[in-house]
């Protein structure tokens, strides 16, 4: 046990995989819709409306909770960096796992505690959940109300910005998913970061 | 605890979303063109009777003024007949001369009355609009079909009020107010959907309960995008299909090729399909349809991004397995 430390406690978990099925539920009816042809249908088109709608209800609930549990509990702390000098060591990150790992080195930041993350983790999450999110709820949840929020706003052009930039913001997370996913794979073992959030021990390197 | 409440910031757009809440936008008036009215006056001795709810003569017999009720389907609003197509007709232009005298007399009462194919069939002024089709296609709809003779052009187009949009009017969401409100006039209202049937008038709001966000689609489409038959000769199709025959699938629409295309944008639309930009951009300029208006450059350029990251983890992928064998 000594080489395991228990880093995600049951809330974490709990959100972070309900996160992951609504963002995969999200991306696969998103493009149903922005992709939809008769000719060649996916999904049927008002399945993926109303499990895109639910999902993203849902999914702004959850995030509501994250936030909350990171303002009321210690996570928090994991999504915070000064910013001078940080991109020293996201570049130390990216130059382990680009070069350092293939020559054997040791990971440049050990895994306590304190420092659940290395610094390319908690870039890239602090991207991801304080950025890109608010704005793919905000915007989501604009098209979903298009006649209350949209309507006099940007006038009749204002779906279609609020569309193209929750679009963006959404394919950008898509790809955040299929690079968080490889990512997890370099752990002590393949699966061992998949283990993680499953019981909370981190296994280390 | 100050540092950790910074977490809670993200929540401020989501508050900042509530200030949006706004009322619906008037819609704005139609401009009218300069019109030189000749026949006000003539018409004015119709319209001092037929243009109000009650109407006043003196009574011979009982020797004295009478305020009578003038039949609801014998009024004509002057304000907007002087807007409509036919604004520059005298009434008698349509109505037999003998009007004039009063009371009117009872043959009147079988004045054969026109459709509009009567005026405006076989004539080139008019072929644009190519009336034979319409008329053609309108026996073929419903309304024709299940009404006979009883159902006329003048259902949804009464010449005293009816004024071409879907080509004329640059205000789509009016254009499209105007046209459903055409629908609704019967549809959703029991006592004219009752002079052609006993059937009891279906709530549309019920009916269409399955529609996402409803009363976007209400404002952003036409009742006949669904419920028509798309014909290729016209501009407005006329062929009204059974409720059982109405467009249902969503994609048909919300997609590439968009049936809206062919209907709905149909003025726009003949020469500004282009393989680059956005995929039937003329529909930006009034709203955006999911699924039909996709961005070449942004596709591309998702579909390279989205390569170059599966590249770059198959070149790590085989990376990591090389050297762990080696």
């Amino acid at each position: 046990m000594a080489d395991k430390i228990y880093l995600y406690p049951v809330w974490v978990r709990l959100w972070h995989w309900m996160n992951a099925i609504l963002c995969l539920l999200l991306i696969v009816t998103g493009l149903s819709m922005q992709y939809s042809d008769p000719a060649y249908p996916f999904m049927r088109f008002d399945w993926a409306v109303a499990i895109h709608d639910i999902s993203g209800i849902i999914l702004t609930l959850s995030y509501i909770v994250f936030l909350l549990g990171n303002i009321f509990t210690p996570n928090g702390n994991q999504y915070l960096f000064r910013i001078k000098g940080y991109f020293k060591n996201v570049a130390l990150q990216f130059r382990y796992y680009s070069y350092g790992m293939f020559k054997g080195e040791k990971p440049p930041f050990e895994i306590t505690r304190r420092n659940k993350f290395n610094p390319l983790q908690r870039f890239s999450y602090v991207a991801i959940m304080y950025i890109s999110m608010p704005v793919v709820i905000v915007t989501g949840l604009m098209l979903l109300y298009p006649e209350y929020f949209l309507h006099d706003i940007m006038g009749k052009h204002s779906i279609h910005y609020t569309d193209m930039l929750h679009v963006i913001i959404g394919f950008v997370i898509s790809l955040f998913m299929v690079i968080h996913v490889y990512f997890c794979t370099i752990g002590a073992k393949p699966l061992s970061n998949f283990k993680s959030m499953f019981n909370g021990y981190h296994e280390k390197h | 605890m100050i540092k950790k409440l910074l977490f809670g910031l993200p929540l401020l757009p989501l508050v900042f979303l509530l200030f949006f809440i706004s009322p619906l936008s008037s819609q704005t008036p139609i401009e009218e063109e300069e019109r030189e009215y000749e026949f006000l006056e003539v018409n004015q001795k119709c319209l001092k009777c037929h243009g109000h709810t009650y109407y006043y003569y003196y009574n011979d017999w009982v020797e004295r003024d009478i305020k009578a009720r003038m039949n609801p389907y014998h009024i004509v609003d002057s304000a907007d007949f002087y807007v409509s197509n036919h604004w520059n007709f005298r009434c008698v232009d349509c109505h037999s001369e003998d009007y004039a005298e009063f009371p009117h007399a009872g043959e009147l009462r079988m004045e054969p009355i026109y459709e509009c194919i009567d005026c405006h069939g076989g004539d080139e002024h008019y072929a644009q609009y190519n009336f034979e089709a319409i008329d053609e296609e309108f026996h073929k709809s419903v309304h024709s079909s299940k009404h006979s003779e009883e159902f006329t052009c003048w259902m949804c187009h009464d010449p005293h009020t009816y004024r071409v949009n879907a080509r004329t009017n640059d205000n789509m969401e009016e254009f499209i107010r105007y046209d459903n409100e055409i629908c609704l006039s019967c549809h959703a209202n029991v006592n004219r959907y009752q002079l052609l049937t006993t059937v009891d008038n279906p709530n549309i709001l019920d009916m269409h309960g399955w529609l996402p966000n409803q009363g976007l689609h209400f404002k952003s489409v036409r009742c006949i995008e669904c419920h028509t038959d798309i014909s290729d000769d016209l501009m407005v199709a006329h062929n009204v299909l059974p409720k059982e025959k109405a467009v249902k699938k969503c994609v048909d629409c919300h997609s590439k090729n968009s049936r809206l295309l062919t209907s709905l944008y149909k003025m726009q639309f003949t020469d500004q399909r282009s393989l680059v930009g956005f995929s039937n951009s003329a529909m930006l300029e009034e709203g955006y349809i999911i699924g039909a208006n996709r961005n070449y450059y942004l596709n591309r350029l998702s579909l390279v991004l989205f390569g170059l990251v599966l590249l770059f983890i198959s070149f790590h992928v085989i990376l990591r397995l090389t050297i762990k064998h080696s």
